[in-house]
């Protein structure tokens, strides 16, 4: 079985976030909780649940990813884009600016 | 431009308080996503890939400066600082935290705007010519009608759960520049061999999964007529429209399922019942809404402004920038100006809260305090001076706005795809930044001349793909992006739905591709008035195919 991670936004901002070993939720996914088999997935989702229960997190799923010596790596476009926390478009090329704090 | 009156005032007034209360009993748990998500839908809010997107109303792509600097607040305020621009002429805004969109909503409700029904299976924002009201070619201002369609549909009861959502634009002008028949009803106004002027009916037209060019089920629509007879179509729509089947919900696949002919004789059978009663409507109604969008005080001024025609010849940066971006006016003396919101490497449709304002300022010194968001995702000052050109060109080129590439190569239209979206299969913006960089060269685009180029992300065509001279869409292969080609597609008066030219190709490979196709329509042109598409349904697809496909290795397509 490939390894997963559980992923989700948080309710309150939106923002992405992966489940942890510690079952809690971080914006950096190299700090998800790798799950190697399908018991280990399931308790993960149920964990998942609990949070969307606590107005925590919406949507999680599990997500392929490949462990690689360096650690986890997102394995599609989509996840490492998600992974990344921004768009690919750096603010140099895009229009936006970083927020103004006011 | 049409005020509020007390109706809509108050609706809005309303809503952003339910919503208020919809955030509040979220985040406290009384209301559970299942049930909130479609509330949050209903006001424009959506959860996609790194976070909220708020969708806002442009009703029919009219936007004051007031306005304008209202949105360019929030983007600081509560986004990173930017919004972006759609093809639906709304604006949305990527970073919004689901907390302050209450507040969010209630700062537009100060300007006269707001989110509701830029979601949902409802009647969306109703879209328009972006030239409304100062076109040369216009036979009647769609702005009233787009209005009046706005007043009936917004929170229509009996419409407000249709078998999917459903877009409605209207022309006036004898040049198709809204995509009539791209839309699930198009409107154009035509004048009968009487001299009077009514609507032709165009239904289930679309892009999408199934692309369909719509056809006229109505050539002569007497105005008084418009709104029973759009009930009917949505009346025989919401009781035959596919409920079980997602992909087959539009009213373009009733439309072909049933026929045009039958379909149409429903809507009549229909129309026949409900005809001259309450939805007749009554002529002072409409010259009250006509009173709202009379045109503003223009000054008297000669067809040829002498201070232009020494600009342009002093200045040939500004000459090329006239040439692509101005357009002509209804009133002497007068130009309508396209701002390109599509800068060499940007991201199209994208504008930073700065320049929102500027543009605002820009606005109420040369355009009478007016603005219009265009389906190609570029803004329009629809009034200004001939002589004021120079000036305004001038500030637009300090800030990165002046870019004089509209109508061309770069023009592009593309939706936010894979960076931001959660229904996208592969990013869109990229694609325009690399193509933007390879044709960033102004003689070469005005030796090419009018080719648009449109981006989606995936078959959704937000980025309206189908209906681009070159069309290019993101696809999925094994989780990795790769981008399908389609030419020949348009979206004016010889609407046409783009042709698959072969396999996909890998990201790296789209621009050499795009270059190769080009560079086949400039071997293959008879002469520079002959265009792209011209050129395309002239020689046919295959030369292109050879050329992108059939040189050498490296081009090889990467994909099935």
């Amino acid at each position: 079985m490939t390894v997963q991670v559980v992923t989700a936004n948080r309710l309150r901002d939106g923002v992405i976030v992966w489940l942890t070993a510690d079952l809690g939720w971080s914006e950096e996914f190299t700090e998800s909780r790798p799950l190697r088999d399908e018991a280990e997935a399931k308790a993960a989702l149920e964990a998942a649940g609990v949070a969307v229960k606590a107005r925590l997190v919406v949507g999680p799923y599990l997500a392929e990813v490949d462990e690689t010596p360096e650690g986890l790596k997102p394995n599609s476009a989509r996840e490492r884009i998600r992974a990344s926390r921004l768009p690919t478009i750096t603010p140099d090329q895009g229009s936006w600016t970083g927020r103004i704090e006011g | 431009m049409y005020r509020y009156d007390e109706f809509d005032a108050t609706f809005v007034a309303e809503r952003v308080k339910q919503f208020r209360g919809q955030v509040e009993r979220r985040l406290a748990g009384e209301l559970g996503e299942d049930e909130f998500r479609p509330l949050r839908l209903q006001n424009g809010l959506y959860l996609q890939l790194h976070a909220y997107m708020l969708r806002i109303a442009v009703p029919y792509g009219v936007l004051s400066s007031k306005q304008l600097r209202k949105l360019a607040f929030i983007a600081r305020r509560y986004d990173k600082g930017f919004g972006h621009f759609t093809t639906r002429q709304n604006i949305q805004f990527n970073w919004p935290e689901l907390v302050d969109v209450p507040d969010i909503l209630d700062h537009l409700a100060s300007v006269e705007m707001h989110a509701i029904q830029t979601s949902g299976n409802c009647i969306r924002n109703v879209t328009a010519d972006h030239f409304a009201g100062v076109a040369p070619d216009e036979i009647e201002d769609p702005r009233v009608w787009a209005e009046i369609i706005r007043q009936w549909s917004t929170l229509h009861p009996e419409f407000a759960f249709l078998p999917r959502k459903f877009k409605i634009a209207v022309t006036g002008a004898s040049h198709d520049r809204a995509a009539v028949k791209f839309h699930d009803i198009g409107l154009k106004m035509v004048k009968n061999e009487a001299g009077e002027i009514g609507f032709e009916v165009i239904v289930g037209g679309g892009m999408g999964r199934t692309p369909a060019i719509g056809p006229t089920i109505r050539g002569f629509l007497p105005k008084q007529h418009l709104l029973s007879y759009l009930e009917a179509v949505l009346r025989v729509y919401n009781l035959l429209g596919r409920r079980d089947n997602l992909y087959k919900a539009r009213i373009k696949i009733l439309v072909a399922a049933t026929g045009t002919q039958e379909f149409a004789r429903l809507v009549e059978e229909e129309w026949a019942r409900i005809k001259d009663g309450a939805l007749t409507l009554p002529a002072e109604e409409v010259a009250r809404i006509e009173r709202y969008f009379q045109p503003p005080a223009y000054e008297k001024l000669p067809a040829i402004s002498t201070e232009l025609e020494t600009a342009k010849r002093g200045d040939a940066t500004f000459a090329r920038w006239l040439k692509a971006n101005t357009h002509a006016h209804k009133v002497d003396g007068y130009s309508i100006v396209t701002i390109s919101l599509k800068p060499e490497g940007g991201a199209p449709g994208d504008a930073s809260a700065d320049q929102m304002d500027l543009i605002a300022d820009l606005a109420d010194e040369y355009s009478f305090k007016e603005l219009r968001v265009t389906h190609h995702q570029n803004l329009v000052l629809p009034n200004v001076r001939k002589q004021d050109l120079y000036a305004l060109w001038q500030r637009l080129a300090a800030v990165r706005l002046a870019n004089p590439n509209v109508g061309f190569l770069t023009d592009i239209i593309a939706c936010p795809g894979l960076d931001y979206c959660n229904l996208a299969n592969a990013r869109s913006i990229p694609i325009a930044q690399r193509l933007s960089r390879r044709f960033n060269d102004f003689q070469r685009l005005e030796e090419i001349g009018e080719l648009r180029l449109n981006i989606s992300g995936c078959i959704n065509a937000c980025g309206h793909h189908h209906a681009g001279n070159i069309g290019i869409l993101g696809v999925d292969k094994q989780g990795e992006e790769f981008y399908q080609i389609t030419l020949g597609g348009s979206s004016k008066d010889d609407s046409s739905i783009g042709k698959i030219i072969g396999p996909a190709f890998a990201i790296d490979q789209v621009a050499d591709a795009v270059e190769n196709i080009v560079n086949v329509y400039l071997e293959k042109r008879t002469g520079q008035d002959e265009r792209f598409l011209e050129t395309f349904r002239r020689v046919g697809i295959d030369p292109f195919k050879e050329k992108v496909y059939g040189n050498s290795q490296a081009r090889r397509p990467a994909a099935e």
